[in-house]
């Protein structure tokens, strides 16, 4: 029995899912994973630059801190990303693949646009930008719900279907720059520059308060909702095993339209936020891969919108800090996507290692046996 | 009149090739159940892979050999695509991390080191300027010599440098490696059900890894023929632009088929230059007929779906990491 045994081929170690980890033990291992994503991060810049790394993470918190100003950027720049971050979650959560985020984000701003464009002088100002915030969300919706109707109904992959879905809301917006600006330069001007007609106004003299105040309200509504809402179970269920959700009795279907409804709406929201209360002004880059970068802190936090508030905060300094070192060192600009990428790798590969536990071959266990 | 209508084809197919190479790598790659949004990363990782190895390699000599000029861009670029097709393959397959944010995750990655590299390979060398391999471009646009003396017929299918050629060969070997060879049918087995592959004895990690690898590496030689080929040598920021997603889409419209892959780069390609060959048509409307690659895939996406016609589907495990011990 036991030479027979000894034949087989024996793996090294083998890998069992693990649910017993504590929270304090699952967050020492992510934190370990951020310091040696950092790590990696400094071995990068000092091969390509040689800079000393230290001068270089202090220059990127000084990108991020060194002024009132761009701690105000800062916020405002979590405060979009984190927006687009909650929107993409009851999707995430419900295992709807939005990738097109990007997309309906788009959408939102160009009919946010479209309102001030049409309309700056005809309205007063505070009814235009309710009817931008309106027009912007129903767009949004509609943008989300088309492939959550193909989805439901049909069962069509929906990450390809959301993500073409990204691209003809790019051109779309080049199509409505191409008629609104006639001089055919492709650049839309800051729309309505002396009226500030659909403008969101500023709060104590800073300019972003109110595209900061929203997006916290709204994060911890999407706690709430997620976490002790009906609705919000109902998305957790369908998340888990469509098949227990039917067995069960709710209406799949309707979940996963109603969850886009959402989805889709926060986007738009979005959407409006930037062209109204932050660029004034609409181009194919207004997401600027936000809706893909959300996707990645959703996926950080675990799904928590109170935890997206740190990763989005996690991105968005990297983001900035590493614009601070490439203007500093005269690098290129793009040296924060690369960073952003070793990060992200680091981060989602030591999920497994919260999830599974890999369990050596002892010669102990052998002898017992 | 003609001659417009060959010179439309022609530029179809020239912009039709980085497409295919993309399709091509992509659907090896989702025929093992790996749906890896990272290829337009992996595109921009090779061609500014194969822009550095051509770059060193003219720079350290003062006569360029032909065959070193072609040799050394096309190893680096695979290498450098390899390489990242290795890294989503070790976080998805290895550490079963979730596909669709791997990914997204390695297309940041790649664009980024694209445009950084791109934007700062001369300043590292004290130069200035932007980078524009003249020798190297050349080799590889070296055409078949008897094709200007056959007319329009030559000019027009027959004017391409090598790697044109051999991305239509490419998708053809694929054709035949999935349909007609063993192991074809076992990593089609792979991507519809690994539980099932496993229990009949096919190593399920082997035929992910291999194939990501691989389809990652003929995806990065898209990137090579882009820079080399179509741009002769010389790298602009984001002058890839979103083919890696237009690739993508190329899979879902030829539905998983290699063959009809190469077909239907050839019509986006033409779809993606159509504004420039219709006559008279305003700035506005070109930007609708940008449109029509996408929203064409999405009627395909939604007709493959209601129609339920089996082998029209995509590959039934595609996205899902596999787990041994999870049934």
């Amino acid at each position: 029995m036991k030479t027979t045994e000894k034949h087989l081929h024996e793996p090294l170690f083998h890998i069992t899912r693990r649910t017993d980890i504590s929270a304090a033990k699952a967050w020492m291992i992510r934190l370990l994973a951020i310091l040696a994503a950092l790590i990696v991060c400094a071995l990068v810049i000092v091969t390509i630059t040689d800079y000393n790394p230290l001068q270089v993470y202090v220059k990127m918190f000084e990108g991020s801190f060194s002024s009132e100003r761009k701690i105000m950027m800062l916020l405002q720049n979590i405060a979009m990303l984190l927006c687009i971050s909650l929107a993409v979650t009851p999707a995430f959560k419900m295992r709807f693949w939005n990738l097109g985020a990007e997309g309906q984000v788009l959408v939102g701003g160009l009919a946010s646009a479209a309102c001030m464009f049409y309309a700056g002088d005809s309205m007063p100002s505070p009814l235009l930008i309710l009817v931008m915030l309106v027009t912007s969300i129903l767009s949004g919706v509609i943008w989300g719900l088309i492939p959550a109707f193909f989805k439901s109904f049909w069962g069509t992959n929906e990450s390809l279907f959301t993500l073409m879905m990204n691209y003809v809301a790019m051109q779309l917006v080049a199509f409505c720059i191409m008629v609104w600006v006639p001089s055919g330069s492709n650049v839309m001007g800051i729309i309505n520059q002396n009226s500030q007609s659909g403008w969101l106004p500023e709060l104590f003299g800073q300019k972003y308060l109110i595209n900061i105040l929203i997006v916290a309200v709204l994060t911890v509504v999407m706690f709430v909702y997620l976490k002790y809402s009906k609705q919000g179970y109902e998305i957790a269920v369908v998340g888990e095993s469509e098949n227990t959700a039917r067995y069960v009795g709710i209406n799949v279907k309707k979940v996963i339209m109603r969850t886009m409804v959402i989805s889709g709406g926060i986007c738009g929201l979005a959407g409006f936020l930037l062209v109204s209360g932050t660029n004034h002004t609409v181009s194919k880059e207004l997401a600027g891969g936000m809706g893909f970068t959300a996707i990645m802190v959703s996926w950080l936090a675990k799904f928590n919108p109170l935890m997206m508030v740190l990763t989005s905060f996690l991105i968005v300094f990297l983001q900035r800090g590493a614009s601070e070192i490439a203007t500093a060192f005269r690098l290129n600009e793009s040296v924060s996507d690369i960073l952003t990428g070793i990060i992200i790798f680091f981060i989602i590969g030591c999920e497994f290692f919260i999830n599974y536990k890999i369990n050596k071959k002892s010669k102990k266990k052998e002898a017992v046996a | 009149m003609i001659g417009t209508i060959f010179a439309f084809i022609n530029a179809a197919i020239i912009q039709g090739i980085p497409l295919l190479y993309g399709a091509t790598g992509e659907i090896i790659t989702e025929k093992s159940g790996n749906l890896n949004l990272g290829i337009p990363g992996i595109m921009y990782m090779g061609g500014i892979s194969g822009i550095i190895g051509g770059y060193l390699y003219e720079h350290s000599t003062e006569h360029p050999v032909a065959a070193l000029c072609i040799l050394i861009p096309l190893v680096s670029s695979l290498l450098g695509s390899s390489l990242m097709a290795l890294i989503y393959s070790f976080l998805t397959i290895t550490l079963r991390v979730n596909q669709n944010v791997t990914g997204l995750a390695l297309t940041t990655f790649g664009i980024g080191m694209g445009n950084f590299f791109g934007g700062s390979l001369l300043s590292f060398f004290g130069e200035t300027g932007s980078i524009s391999l003249l020798t190297t471009g050349n080799y590889y646009k070296t055409r078949l010599p008897f094709a200007d003396d056959l007319g329009l017929f030559g000019k027009t299918f027959l004017s391409f440098g090598f790697l044109a050629y051999l991305a239509i060969f490419l998708s053809l070997v694929t054709s035949y490696f999935l349909n007609h060879t063993r192991a074809g049918l076992n990593l089609r087995s792979v991507g519809e059900n690994p539980a099932t592959a496993d229990a009949a004895g096919i190593s399920v990690v082997k035929y992910k890894y291999l194939s990501t690898v691989i389809g990652g590496a003929i995806a990065g030689l898209g990137g090579l023929y882009f820079v080399m080929d179509y741009t002769a040598g010389a790298w602009t920021n984001n002058g890839f632009g979103d083919r890696g997603w237009l690739a993508i889409a190329i899979v879902i419209f030829a539905i998983w088929r290699p063959n009809l892959a190469a077909l239907s780069s050839f019509l986006f390609g033409g779809l993606y230059i159509l504004c420039v060959y219709i006559p008279g048509l305003s700035s506005s409307s070109k930007e609708i007929i940008n449109m029509l690659p996408y929203l064409v895939t999405i009627l395909v996406l939604v007709v493959v779906s209601m129609r339920k016609k089996r082998e029209n589907q995509p590959p039934a495990s595609l996205g899902l990491s596999y787990f041994r011990e999870e049934r």
